[in-house]
């Protein structure tokens, strides 16, 4: 009987160890042929007594079919692993590009913008749109720059008639808003603004503004430099940032205050050519709404205060993606573009 | 305002460093924009004596110079057309140092030159470079230049805000010094100047408001052929004003000084009695720079009984102007108030620094003081006899300043802090500021009234910015606003503009931004039948009409780039876009503004790339696109004929039955206009309505099997695919699920007004299996329908 065992492993063992289909042919002859090992065995039962018959031939049917599995199985493997091989042959370069177009990219000053938006909408912040052609009473007058204000020259306009003119800040969509509810509100305005300026390295005759304002019982000038110096560290994830609050005039603010930040480029360390070599990067314009503006859109000044400000999407995009030219922003290079994919 | 920093310390001088000063100046709330050395760096550079001159052996131009510093004489070959024996000159001894520039021994055409001579520009102290410097005659050779022009300065510029006039003159930059730093001013003593002789010029105010005060004087007997001295000049020049004669010199300075402009004018010119008024209709006068000027109304004038002789405050009139051999001259100093200042210079395109200070304002009480100043000085300098000093003022027209309450508890609100009484009382009383304490509650009120040179104190708001700018702003605290949540709306309703952009980016479109002011000649051959918004003061002919169309400025950036071997270009843009509605002037109600967005396409289907396919873009690609952004299915194009694009290439979209915008290739016409190389596509859409969205309401998806038979058929090829879909949708009945167009051909085997159109039919219901006999019937009224409405002929 052991020798059947015996048989049996030596032919699986065999079998296992083929790595040629080649010798899996010879296997199969070799033990399951017309005059293979185990087909002699099965024609040897003659010799086996009458009782004994049916049980051994049993057995050896039963290594037949095992041994005839394993060699089925192992032929599959073989089979495949020479296809796999005969593929290999043609191996693709796989460092060649894929196939398919190209991704565009958004402009900067709307990457910008975005992120501007992002954080006040954080904040309870709603976004609030208006028209560009403005009429003088909303763009000045409602602003406290009546006629012949000396400010005015601050802020050299594109007029299409006497009263009719290109927005000179985004300021005339925060008076639109105060006319039209009840405070109190917090908003921010942001689009393109338009000055009598020829293009050159720092200006543009259009350019983007965004102009936030919040209107509540409580907000105080201590509010406005706490949101705006979060904002400026947000936007230039740098937690450690330098905001300072300088003095200064607008006349729909008093207090007034320009905003400077740590120059992002040198970090104040001097001999920059960023920041002049000053260490401040002035950012924004910001202040305690002036009551009268309040007043004149209908709001009780003694009740409400409110805080607004303003800041340039082109210059914060300069400073952010270093920028060295306001023009490109209006060149539309596709080779400048496609670096903000 | 630009000043020198020595002067600002005679009237004042903190224990600063000029960098410290700067600072200190910007935080207070004057920005500083620039600091510069009142001249380059010099070494070795001393005042010389031009001994004598003969000419160049070898060139006309040349002089050859022998030269005193002091103790020994040198020879200097010199260029310079005033180069003159007397004349004392700074002289570069060889081994000095101009900034980086040395000065070495040299040989100018075969004559040995030791040292230079300078001009102004050489020593950094200006641009003029016409000829040398000339110095007094009795500056002492040999001195150091440093030392003798006081050298050692730095020029400051302070950007000035609107406001903050008071500090057009040093006076009110000591001012804000002394107050930072806690220093008393020392001005300048300012005497009264006896009148030693009788002379007045009578003066009339018949325009009290604007002009409520006029100080006069005559002098006689002045020399203006005399030099101002060094330091006066050297002042000019470091607020970069030129020195001209001694009385436009000292009117300068005093202007400069006290922040009081001047006028002098010609005695013996001056017809009778002055009379300040303003101007009647038609009148005109020639201006002290020749120039000839129509009056216009409400210009305030000096005139005496021949008619103006000046205007106002901005600048005098020709013919009583001041000439180097006038002997006798009329000084005023006046008021001119702001309101009938305000933009009247600009009106005249004009800008002169007296107009820039009127306008934003200047003391009302500091005129006799200013003409106290200029007699003085101007009579050291050139003689003279003085007459008394004449004040006309009008009293019930000069500014009257408002008492202004403040509160402490308005103060704590408004900076989100407490302020101690004490501090408050203290800082305005640094201010010069007058209180009285009207409530002395726990929350302390004050009635505060300015100085005369603080006019723009006018309410609580701006008491509490001096307070907080006293203090600091970097002393006040930093908080976080709180404020009642309040719950942003947001819908389902719109897509954001946001991913819009998203999908076009992510279909290889980058986003553009263009003027909105295009050339209005060009956009005419996009949108002919657009009356565009004209600006009055464009900055050139090609920005002078405001968009009616994204498309321009599309192409523009498209020229751009194809100019700059960018051949394969997708673009796309967002915006206002304007157009004039109805006729008449352009008041803001006619004007339309509208949101669009705009795509334009050129260059490769795809890009370069082994395995990409070949082809150029075509309509197809930008509708494509276009379904991409917004959904196949609501979109209906339509042929026309549209400006500016390829008749039989472009069409009208419309979307769920609104009109949307259009598509299309550019026409010949504008391709030449913009100068586009190659075939464009253009499309613009309106982007509130592409921005619309509706929330999904999902249909059951059915679980029994789908039926698909295709068609081919041959149709007039006039014969729109939207009218076969149309047909078939009419036609296949209710189980009809998708209807997908496979095939269009043309060419061999189907006749040239034909085209052959190849569609696959896929049915299902949604509740049952469909048998064979329900599809074989749909497709036969398919078929019936196509063949009667279209005279369509099914191929096999």
């Amino acid at each position: 009987m052991s020798e059947l065992e015996t048989l049996k492993a030596q032919a699986l063992a065999a079998v296992s160890a083929a790595s040629q289909l080649s010798e899996i042919e010879t296997l199969r002859v070799r033990y399951l042929g017309k005059k293979g090992e185990i087909t002699a065995l099965l024609k040897g039962l003659g010799q086996v007594s009458q009782e004994e018959r049916p049980r051994m031939g049993a057995l050896i049917n039963a290594v037949k079919g095992e041994v005839d599995d394993a060699i089925g199985a192992r032929r599959q493997i073989l089979e495949l692993e020479a296809e796999d091989q005969a593929a290999a042959a043609n191996a693709i370069d796989v460092t060649l590009p894929g196939r398919g177009s190209g991704r565009g990219a958004l402009h900067p000053v709307t990457l910008v913008l975005e992120r501007i938006e992002a954080f006040f909408k954080s904040v309870g912040f709603e976004t609030v749109y208006g028209p560009e052609i403005e009429d003088d009473y909303h763009n000045f007058e409602a602003l406290n720059l009546p006629e012949h204000h000396p400010a005015r020259a601050m802020h050299d306009t594109f007029y299409i008639s006497d009263s009719v003119l290109l927005r000179t800040h985004t300021s005339p969509v925060q008076v639109r808003t105060m006319e039209s509810r009840e405070p109190p509100f917090r908003m921010i305005c942001p689009g393109k603004t338009y000055r009598v300026d020829p293009p050159d390295p720092s200006h543009l005759p259009m350019f983007h503004q965004v102009e936030g304002l919040m209107v509540d019982e409580n907000c105080s000038f201590a509010d406005l430099k706490g949101i705006i110096t979060e904002f400026l560290r947000v936007f230039f994830e740098r937690d450690d940032l330098k905001v300072r609050f300088r003095p200064s005039y607008f006349p729909f603010t008093e207090p007034s205050a320009e905003v400077d930040v740590q120059c992002v480029h040198c970090l104040g360390k001097g001999h920059c050519r960023v920041c002049s070599s000053t260490g401040w990067l002035e950012v924004m314009g910001s202040g305690m709404v002036h009551p009268r503006v309040l007043e004149m859109s209908g709001i009780d000044s003694e009740r409400f205060l409110g805080f607004a400000f303003g800041m340039g999407p082109e210059r914060l995009a300069m400073l952010r993606y270093g920028v060295t030219d306001m023009r490109h922003f209006v060149d539309n290079d596709l080779r400048f573009l496609e670096q903000f994919r | 305002m630009k000043f020198s920093e020595q002067w600002l310390r005679e009237w004042v001088n903190p224990a600063l460093s000029t960098e410290e000063l700067v600072h200190q100046i910007t935080m207070a709330g004057l920005e500083v924009d620039g600091v510069e050395p009142a001249a380059a760096s010099l070494s070795q550079v001393v005042v010389g004596e031009i001994l004598e001159t003969e000419t160049h052996p070898n060139a006309d131009k040349l002089k050859v110079c022998r030269v005193s510093s002091g103790a020994e004489t040198h020879q200097v070959v010199c260029g310079a057309p005033n180069a003159r024996a007397g004349l004392k000159v700074p002289f570069a001894l060889v081994g000095a140092k101009l900034d980086d520039f040395k000065i070495k021994k040299a040989k100018l055409r075969g004559v040995e030159s030791f040292g230079m001579l300078c001009s102004e520009r050489e020593l950094g102290l200006s641009d003029q470079h016409e000829g040398l410097m000339e110095l007094s005659e009795t500056a002492p050779v040999g001195t150091d230049i440093n030392t003798y022009l006081s050298l050692d300065d730095s020029i400051i510029e302070v950007d000035l805000t609107p406001n903050r006039s008071d500090c057009l003159g040093i006076i009110g930059l000591a001012r804000e010094t002394g107050l930072m730093n806690n220093l008393d001013v020392c001005m300048p003593s300012i005497v009264e100047n006896e009148a030693v002789i009788e002379d007045t010029v009578s003066v009339q105010l018949a325009a009290g408001k604007a002009c409520p005060r006029f100080v006069g004087r005559v002098i006689k007997s002045v020399d203006l052929t005399a030099t101002s001295p060094l330091w006066l000049t050297e002042k000019l020049r470091r607020s970069g004003i030129r020195s001209i004669d001694p009385v436009v010199d000292v009117t300068n300075l005093v202007m400069l000084e006290l922040n009081q402009p001047m006028h002098a004018y010609d005695l013996a010119a001056l017809k009778g009695d002055i009379t300040v008024r303003l101007a009647e209709p038609k009148e005109s006068m020639t201006l002290l720079n020749g120039q000839t000027v129509n009056l216009l109304d409400g210009t305030l004038l000096i005139t005496d009984s021949s008619g103006p002789i000046g205007m106002a405050g901005i600048m005098g009139g020709a013919g009583t102007a001041v000439k180097s051999e006038t002997r006798d001259i009329f000084l005023e100093a006046a008021f001119f108030a702001p309101v009938a200042m305000a933009g009247r210079a600009r009106a005249y395109g004009m800008h002169t620094d007296a107009g820039h200070r009127f306008e934003r304002g200047v003391d009302f009480m500091g005129q006799v003081r200013a003409m106290e100043r200029a007699t003085a000085l101007l009579i050291s300098i050139s003689g003279g006899d003085p007459g008394p000093l004449v004040d006309t003022v009008s009293e019930a027209d000069l500014p009257v300043l408002p008492k202004v309450t403040l509160r402490a508890a308005r103060i704590k609100r408004v900076l989100g802090m407490a302020i101690a009484d004490a501090d408050v009382e203290n800082i305005l009383k640094r201010l010069d500021f007058e209180f009285e304490i009207e409530s002395s509650e726990r929350d302390k009120v004050w009635r505060v009234s300015s100085p005369s040179h603080r006019f723009d104190i006018n309410i609580e708001a701006d008491l509490i910015e001096e307070i907080s700018r006293i203090i600091g702003y970097d002393n006040l605290p930093v908080t976080r606003p709180t404020a009642e949540l309040t719950m942003l709306e947001s819908t389902e309703h719109a897509v954001s503009v946001k991913s819009l952009k998203a999908r076009l980016v992510d279909r290889g479109y980058s986003e553009a931004i263009t003027y909105s002011f295009v050339d209005g000649v060009k956009q005419s051959l996009l949108t002919p039948r657009a009356v565009p918004v004209a600006l009055k003061n464009p900055l050139s002919s090609e920005m002078d009409v405001m968009r009616t169309t994204l498309c321009g400025g599309l192409l523009g950036a498209l020229v751009h780039n194809q100019n700059r071997q960018q051949q394969d270009v997708r673009l796309f843009e967002t915006g206002l876009v304007f157009e004039q509605k109805g006729s008449g002037p352009a008041d803001l109600e006619a004007i339309e503004q509208k949101n669009r967005l705009a795509l334009v396409l050129s260059g490769r289907r795809v890009p370069e790339g082994w395995a990409n396919t070949q082809g150029v873009a075509d309509f197809f690609d930008l509708k494509g696109d276009l379904e991409f952004l917004l959904g196949a299915e609501g979109l209906t194009f339509e042929p026309c004929d549209l400006p500016g694009l390829q008749l039989g290439q472009c069409a009208k979209i419309s979307m769920r039955g609104e009109m949307l915008g259009f598509i299309g290739l550019v026409n010949r016409a504008v391709s030449q206009a913009y100068d586009l190389r190659n075939p464009v596509l253009i499309a613009e859409i309106d982007l509130t309505m592409a921005t619309s969205s509706a929330v999904p309401k999902v249909l059951e998806v059915s679980k029994f099997p789908e039926v698909r038979r295709d068609l081919a058929m041959l149709v007039d090829r006039n014969v729109p695919v939207s009218e076969i879909q149309k047909v078939i949708l009419a036609h296949a009945g209710s189980a009809l699920l998708h209807l997908k167009l496979f095939d269009v051909y043309t060419g061999k085997g189907v006749e040239t007004i034909q085209k052959s159109i190849g569609v696959g039919l896929t049915f299902q219901h949604p509740s049952r299996t469909l048998t064979d006999d329900e599809i074989t019937t749909a497709i036969e009224e398919v078929v019936a329908g196509l063949e009667t409405k279209l005279k369509a002929q099914l191929r096999n």
